[in-house]
């Protein structure tokens, strides 16, 4: 299983980031295989819109969950069409989260924020 | 670290002035002024410093060349904004240009392109002890979640490592940049005015707070000058369960205060007292029963 | 004549000052251009109301010709679209309207729809005709709004049109201040409010505005704001003392030259003042 996470760098040592969709990188973690690989975050410098972008990039990395601090309205929703189910990190640790999804510890996150949107494009 | 968020809805309430109060009397080791549009608190708050200033990007402006533009006008007839000027040739308005595209688009001759535009700045003061970050919007760029994000983030990141508590002095309104400034705060502290339309704006970001499930108390500002109405705000308090932590009076003293970039808790003046008796209501909610 | 009041920063009187202005007049219009936060209704409580909506044009896609070729997700600069499960999703409350996803899909499989953004209401509230804009919570740009407030007023301008913009010097204030004859920037006596007035200042001078400034909240003593005018050159049209009176019929919504014949004197003169300065400004110079 492909498990997402939105991280401040690039590295597994590294702390989940507050932010999803202006997070720098995502960890694409395979739990199966422990492969690791990082993709950079186009959306991190949108004005608007970046939750968007960001769920469409981890639809596109084929990822089966996303672990998250928070998420808003709007990439939920793509999240969701695409049927990738999100989880609540607890704590900073990259680590320690993954260990917790695998160990079936971690919340659905139910409390999704109604968004930044995209205020202000100008 | 606490991070403590100052809102009040319609602007004018007496946010800043509140906001700078409260860092003088807690020492706070991180701030930040997430009022973009018009960020007053470095006159107040300000560093003798110089900061370290980094250039923000809004969207980027459409340009043309007019050596390669044939002068076709397919840009004019498609922009939606109306932001394709005709005189002496073809320009844009960049006021008016909202960055889609389109005119770089549809150019049969690729005169037009997309270039990154600075839309303001942000500002890092620092000194061994406390960090300020900040921000300033060039004028007619419309307001981002996007800079109030970044204005925060610096703060967090240089932030000393034992800071206890961050005061962020949010935007007005109940936009964007205010959900952005929303993020991550362990409670805000609302100003309101006892007016009409200060009540009206209160409730509209009361219920935005709420949406995110953040922890709200509110202060009323310059109670004195409608206590009908300060009546009204502690009613509705009351049926919200919002705490009421204080009552401030209109006080000349704080325009004085103001004036000579001091705190109103520097000086003595009454509205001082009320706001260090808010401070301390403000400080057990946040550290005794903070929780997590 | 229109007249643009504007501040630098909320708080600083420009709806008092709007308002009274209008209610000032034999005969005004009152369009208020703050459309994240319009207050002057709750001053005027117009009545006789009429509603319109305001929309702006949103893509809807046609599924069965669209091939997920994914080139307006790419395109869209605000990442209102996202391809999923071989559907295209578009999202409304961040769209923009440029209409760039339309024009450039090769399948053709784009078309547009309404989507109301928010809406004017106009109204009539004794010798003012009531023109509000309210934008939807939540809604990206008020802009729409406002030129569709501004174009309705091009046609039929009474003799006094008064448009109150929004705070700041942000685009939507750029609309509301372009086809006005003259600006009124309201600033108030701290430091705040010449950092503020700088700002407006700034803007007005930047679109070529004849303006003048009014000073509210005037206390006894030295007033930063009066002191960047002196040393700017700039037109003081007059002073608005602080006052608790005034404070509070503002404070409870209520418009105060139409209680108080003082106060109604001194925004008559305001008015006044600003009614030469503009014929000054729009004379012929000969």
């Amino acid at each position: 299983m492909k498990i997402a996470i939105p991280v401040d760098q690039k590295s597994l040592e590294t702390n989940v980031c507050v932010s999803f969709g202006r997070a720098p990188y995502f960890l694409i973690y395979d739990t199966t295989t422990k492969e690791s690989v990082f993709l950079d975050n186009g959306a991190a410098a949108s004005t608007g819109g970046a939750g968007i972008k960001a769920a469409q990039a981890i639809v596109d990395s084929s990822a089966d969950a996303l672990l998250t601090p928070r998420c808003g309205e709007n990439a939920a929703n793509v999240l969701k069409v695409a049927g990738i189910k999100i989880y609540k990190t607890i704590g900073d640790s990259t680590g320690h989260n993954i260990d917790a999804f695998v160990a079936g510890k971690l919340p659905l996150l139910d409390e999704i924020h109604a968004g930044f949107h995209g205020h202000g494009g100008n | 670290m606490k991070q403590l968020l100052i809102l009040s809805g319609k602007g004018g309430t007496g946010k800043t002035t509140i906001a700078s109060a409260l860092i003088r009397l807690s020492n706070a080791k991180a701030y930040a002024d997430c009022d973009v549009d018009a960020p007053n608190l470095h006159l107040i708050a300000g560093r003798n410093s110089a900061p370290v200033n980094k250039d923000y990007y809004g969207l980027p402006k459409a340009e043309i060349n007019p050596e390669r533009c044939i002068q076709c006008d397919a840009c004019r007839q498609n922009c939606r904004f109306a932001a394709v000027l005709v005189e002496n040739g073809y320009t844009v308005d960049p006021f008016a240009c909202e960055g889609c595209g389109v005119c770089e688009f549809v150019c049969p001759v690729g005169a037009v392109s997309l270039n990154p535009a600075v839309a303001g700045k942000r500002m890092l003061y620092r000194d061994e002890e406390t960090v300020f970050s900040t921000a300033q919007l060039k004028m007619g760029s419309g307001n981002s979640g996007l800079l109030v994000t970044e204005v925060k983030k610096q703060m967090t990141a240089a932030a000393p490592p034992d800071t206890k508590l961050a005061i962020i002095d949010g935007s007005p309104g109940i936009g964007c940049p205010v959900i952005a400034s929303l993020s991550g705060v362990d409670l805000v502290l609302m100003v309101a005015e006892p007016s009409v339309s200060g009540i009206s704006d209160m409730e509209r970001i009361v219920k935005t707070a709420a949406k995110f499930g953040t922890k709200a108390v509110v202060c009323v500002n310059k109670y004195d000058t409608n206590p009908e109405n300060t009546k009204e705000i502690e009613t509705f308090c009351k049926e919200q369960g919002l705490p009421f932590v204080g009552k401030v009076p209109f006080d000349e003293s704080v325009v004085k205060a103001v004036n000579s970039g001091r705190a109103i808790t520097d000086i003595n003046c009454k509205s001082g007292e009320v706001v260090k008796a808010i401070y301390h209501r403000i400080m057990k909610l946040l550290f005794d029963e903070g929780g997590e | 004549m229109r007249i643009a009041v504007l501040s630098g920063k909320g708080g600083t009187g420009k709806t008092l000052v709007s308002v009274n202005l209008a209610a000032v007049a034999e005969k005004a219009t009152y369009i208020d251009c703050d459309v994240e936060e319009p207050n002057g209704h709750l001053f005027f409580k117009p009545e006789d109301i009429r509603e319109e909506t305001v929309s702006i044009q949103i893509p809807i896609a046609n599924e069965t010709l669209c091939n997920g070729c994914r080139q307006c997700v790419d395109f869209c600069k605000f990442n209102a679209l996202a391809y999923i499960r071989n559907k295209l999703i578009v999202f409304e409350d961040v769209c923009h309207s440029c209409g760039g996803c339309v024009l450039l899909c090769p399948q053709k499989a784009l078309g547009e729809k309404e989507r109301g953004i928010g809406k004017v209401q106009k109204g009539r509230s004794g010798n003012v005709d009531v023109h509000t804009g309210i934008l939807n919570t939540g809604e990206a740009s008020g802009v729409p709004i406002i030129k569709k407030l501004l174009d309705d007023n091009k046609d039929a301008p009474s003799a006094v049109t008064i448009i109150d913009c929004p705070p700041g010097s942000a685009c939507v204030v750029m609309e509301s201040i372009q086809d006005a004859d003259y600006c009124v920037l309201v600033a108030e006596p701290t430091l705040f409010g010449v950092h503020n007035l700088n700002m407006v200042y700034e803007l007005v001078r930047l679109f070529q505005k004849p303006f003048g400034v009014v000073l509210n909240k005037c206390l006894e003593g030295e007033n930063p704001a009066e002191k960047l005018c002196l040393k700017k050159n700039i037109q003081i049209l007059g002073r608005i003392p602080f006052d608790h009176a005034l404070g509070m019929l503002n404070s409870n919504a209520k418009i105060a030259v139409r209680e108080n014949k003082t106060y109604q004197t001194i925004f008559a003169k305001l008015l006044d003042t600003v009614a030469k300065e503009v014929y000054h400004e729009t004379a012929p110079h000969s």
